[in-house]
């Protein structure tokens, strides 16, 4: 690579060109920045569609197995005729009902076949079977009638998705008559009709604040796979809290409870974080063996000492109405003041992480921990806050969840909110702002989901493998761009740093193997 | 740092940590005494029951009987005096081996104990944790594979429970076992090329990928069984791979029910060990394995294809992982239940860390796990006071004592995670 530096023979350098030491790499630009992302959610999506079709019972019979019986209007070969042979013999102008003179006799036109979805013809069918007789039922697949499964396809499909955004978003018509009802002094039919949006964003509210824990852990380059086992922690600490004090008003008793989840969950994330900079332990072990931990833990809590008395199911007792945290709308819809305490956090996080000395540490020990360390950051202090940090955000996610919408904890708690966080701080680029977004869209594909697998009868597990999808083409975006035929950002070679888990985990990846002194 | 200095640290490192090897031999024969010895009876005695419960070819001995209380005492003694050997003089090289020894004085005072005044089966015990320790063991092997050719594989995971499902899928269908085992082997090595293509190929990061991995195979395999396997309850009954005796060995009285009486998984679990261990010291291609994962930036310079090598070696790591999860339906319970594998992949991980990345090491620590997921379940039977859920705790809380290098820091591959490019 030449450079100014290179050049040993002290000749006048071409001016404009700058060091190598000062180029800048030159990255694919803003708009591949937003594409990418949507173009991996689109060909996932796609992808889903497939697999949906392919799994797809009803589908898989309209390609393969078409059932027609076979018709024979005739009632008297000698004196009636089908339509196609009397065209035959005297085109063109022959129709239904007419007689035709046909080898001396006269025939009359009758119908082929009354229902083209029922039946086929004789004729036809005897092309294919040519011992055929009337009134047997026989079976084509695609290649006789392509459309039969095109159209199949494109039912089961279009019903799917349909029913994915009547999920997540609602029937537009219905909520256009509402509103309308609404103007005009009847209010009574706006909470079903908003109900499906609402509950996107309720189901949005947790996943935001696991996206941002994972993604401050992947800011500090670490990661954080714990957050399940956080969430389960902080839950149990909040529900705790929330349920044996009693008699206190709403405006400690609220704080207190939503601040005992963040602590807990903050312990249990500090502590690998600690054995990562004491002992160079890898976090990704460590935490997800917490996780396990934190599922035991929780199991023999909520069979024994936080069990709720007089039942035998693992659940705890609820909280008083003095830690709950505000419905802000009449129900059905659930949705509750802890989606703007998410809002919150997110502008919190942001805020911290872009715009304090404590954040840029933070972001330097993702960046290079070894430049980090010879600039005299802690390690070990930046570790620890961060994993507490992220845990405690995983934790006020579970309480989140409990004192604003279920006001208690069952012991099968999450939805896998481990796994899914790391997809969200991925897609979002472990930016605040772009984990808000991809949680709005996981929330509203959640939401979706369930009515998918309600009316469509698609298990809900679809979620998973759209969001393994999406994180495969926003990890790997070459994938994309082969596809799509996009072209290559200016600097070529490997996808350096497109995200800034990738940069923070490659430095995670080298440290990891050493202990941090 | 200089050379001297660096020395001094690990010198000190060294000190401290046989320090608190020996601090932890005394802390466990106080354990023995505090918590087994002091609540036991003088004059009870355990019963280990050393036939199987079952038809066996293996020739019958007698009961073991222990007398609890003696028993205690002595390993509490003994343990204590160890360790204090151990502040005092050092062990030295044979620090490990004393440290198995004092592990195994806690778990028979454990035993003991947890069988005072009754009976425990201690052929069936040794039995069920093999058994359990196979799936656990086979992701180690798959760890080991992957991680000695410097990818880190977490999609283990994933892989064994795409191979549980598509081994119960594929073996209702053809009934035939054979033919779902290779099924799920296929499928797992896929998923192994999918890894390896994301990671050498693609450049991504191998633990995203491999997590990504790991969310698609839970979701798939949970999307199919709840689809198809709960509709056609006929998609879901593989049968099960038969006992097969091996002729002579199985005649030994303890070992012979153990080692030599069980499916075929097992023994071809036991032959990968041998056979890996072999592969790995003392053939060329192991050398090649090894030099990659440490430095294969070296590796390719002489000549050392580092990117076919990680293909062949990530494939055949999906493939052992496929094995693992297969036996969890077509050796132990025939049929697919969603989410069955319930962490056994990152178990794996574990043991092969605690087993210093060696195929042996790696076994040993599979036993221990297998041990503790066995006794979980028999407390409830002894009526022992320690919940259930925390005897769930033990593996993972002694992963994390051991990834903490309280008992010795197992030296990963040098290149293990980074992204290789040539230049």
């Amino acid at each position: 690579m030449s450079s100014v530096e290179g050049n040993r023979t002290n000749l006048p350098t071409n001016g404009k060109q700058r060091p190598a030491s000062r180029r800048q790499p030159r990255h694919a630009g803003w708009g591949q920045g937003f594409l990418l992302p949507l173009l991996a959610i689109f060909t996932a999506l796609v992808l889903g569609g497939l697999l949906i079709l392919v799994t797809d019972l009803e589908v898989i019979a309209a390609f393969t197995r078409i059932p027609r019986q076979v018709a024979d209007p005739f009632t008297n070969a000698d004196t009636q005729i089908s339509l196609e042979e009397a065209l035959w013999h005297h085109p063109p102008e022959v129709s239904m009902g007419d007689l035709v003179e046909v080898d001396g006799t006269a025939k009359r036109v009758v119908a082929q076949v009354e229902d083209e979805q029922e039946q086929i013809s004789l004729e036809t069918a005897r092309e294919l079977y040519p011992q055929l007789g009337p009134g047997v039922t026989i079976h084509l697949n695609f290649l006789q009638k392509p459309a039969v499964g095109l159209r199949a396809a494109w039912q089961s499909v279009s019903r799917t998705y349909a029913a994915l955004f009547e999920g997540a978003i609602g029937n537009p018509s219905r909520m256009a008559a509402v509103v309308r009802a609404w103007l005009q002094g009847d209010p009574s039919l706006l909470p079903q009709a908003f109900y499906p949006i609402m509950e996107s964003l309720v189901v949005a509210t947790p996943y935001i604040l696991v996206g941002l824990a994972v993604a401050l852990s992947f800011r500090a380059g670490l990661f954080n796979i714990g957050a399940e086992g956080q969430y389960f922690i902080g839950g149990l600490s909040c529900v705790f809290v929330g349920y044996s004090l009693k008699g206190l008003p709403i405006y400690i008793h609220l704080p207190l409870t939503l601040l005992a989840g963040v602590i807990g969950g903050g312990l249990w994330g500090a502590i690998p974080g600690l054995l990562k900079a004491l002992t160079g332990a890898h976090e990704v072990i460590n935490t997800i063996m917490m996780n396990y931990i934190a599922f035991a833990l929780s199991d023999w809590l909520l069979n024994g000492p936080m069990q709720r008395p007089g039942g035998f199911t693992p659940v705890s007792p609820e909280i008083q109405p003095s830690a709950m945290l505000p419905s802000l709308f009449p129900s059905p819809i659930r949705f509750h003041a802890g989606f703007f305490l998410a809002l919150a956090c997110a502008a919190a996080v942001y805020w911290l992480l872009f715009k304090t000395t404590v954040g840029f540490e933070l972001r330097s020990v993702g960046a290079n921990p070894h430049a980090a360390r010879y600039a005299g950051m802690s390690l070990t202090r930046n570790f620890v806050l961060a994993m507490f940090l992220s845990g405690g955000l995983a934790g006020l996610a579970a309480a989140n969840e409990i004192s604003g919408l279920t006001h208690y904890m069952p012991n099968a708690f999450s939805a896998g909110y481990g796994f899914d966080s790391i997809a969200l701080a991925l897609l979002g680029k472990s930016h605040p702002v772009g984990v808000v977004l991809a949680s709005l869209l996981f929330g509203i594909l959640r939401a979706g989901a369930t009515r998918m697998q309600s009316v469509a009868s698609i298990p809900i597990d679809i979620i998973s493998i759209l969001q393994a999808t999406i994180i495969i083409f926003v990890a790997a975006p070459e994938i994309i761009r082969m596809i799509y035929r996009l072209p290559k950002g200016k600097k070529a070679g490997p996808a350096k740093a497109s995200t800034a888990a990738e940069a923070a985990a490659e430095a995670a990846a080298e440290a990891g193997a050493e202990s941090v002194e | 740092m200089t050379v001297t200095k660096q020395a001094a640290v690990l010198d000190r490192q060294a000190l401290q940590r046989s320090r608190v090897m020996g601090i932890l031999f005394i802390v466990i024969g106080a354990a023995i005494y505090l918590l087994f010895a002091t609540t036991s009876e003088p004059g009870q005695t355990a019963t280990f029951g050393l036939n199987p419960g079952r038809q066996t070819a293996a020739l019958p001995i007698s009961d073991l009987v222990l007398p609890v209380l003696p028993s205690l005492y002595a390993m509490s003694l003994a343990a204590v005096v160890l360790g204090t050997w151990q502040l005092a003089k050092g062990f030295g090289r044979a620090e490990g081996a004393m440290l198995g020894l004092v592990a195994l004085f806690l778990t028979i005072g454990f035993l003991a104990w947890a069988a005072r005044g009754k009976g425990l089966n201690l052929v069936g015990i040794l039995e069920t944790t093999l058994q359990r320790a196979t799936p656990i063991a086979l992701a180690a092997l798959s760890g080991l594979l992957c991680e000695r050719s410097g990818i880190v594989n977490i999609a283990i995971e994933g892989m064994m429970l795409t191979a549980a499902l598509v081994s119960a899928l594929v073996g209702s269908i053809s009934h035939s076992l054979w033919v779902g085992l290779i099924a799920s082997l296929i499928a797992s090595g896929l998923l192994g090329a999918l890894l390896a293509v994301l990671s050498i190929r693609f450049k991504v990061n191998q633990v995203i990928a491999g997590t990504a991995i790991n969310i698609l195979a839970i979701g798939g395999t949970s999307f199919i069984s709840a689809k198809f396997l709960s509709t056609f309850q006929e998609l879901n009954s593989p049968g099960k791979f038969p006992n097969l005796p091996v002729p002579v060995l199985s005649k030994i009285p303890l070992l012979g029910p153990i080692f030599f009486e069980t499916n075929i998984i097992v023994y071809m679990m036991l032959g990968l060990l041998v056979l890996i261990h072999v592969l790995l010291y003392y053939t060329p291609w192991g050398l090649r394995t090894r030099a990659i994962g440490e430095r294969p930036r070296a590796a390719d310079t002489l000549g050392v294809n580092v990117f076919a090598m990680r293909y062949l070696n990530v494939i055949l790591g999906g493939m052992v992982a496929g094995l693992g999860g297969a036996f969890l339906v077509l050796g132990s319970v025939p049929r697919f239940d969603e989410l069955m594998t319930a962490g056994k992949g990152f178990i794996g991980l574990a043991a092969l860390i605690f087993g210093s990345y060696n195929p042996f090491g790696a076994f040993g620590a599979s036993l221990i796990f297998g041990f503790t997921d066995t006794f979980q379940a028999k407390l409830q039977i002894l009526r022992v006071p320690i919940p259930s859920q925390f005897m769930r705790m033990a593996p993972y809380l002694i992963t994390m004592i051991v990834l903490a290098g309280v008992v010795g820091r197992a030296e990963p591959p040098a290149a293990e995670g980074q992204v290789y490019e040539k230049q």
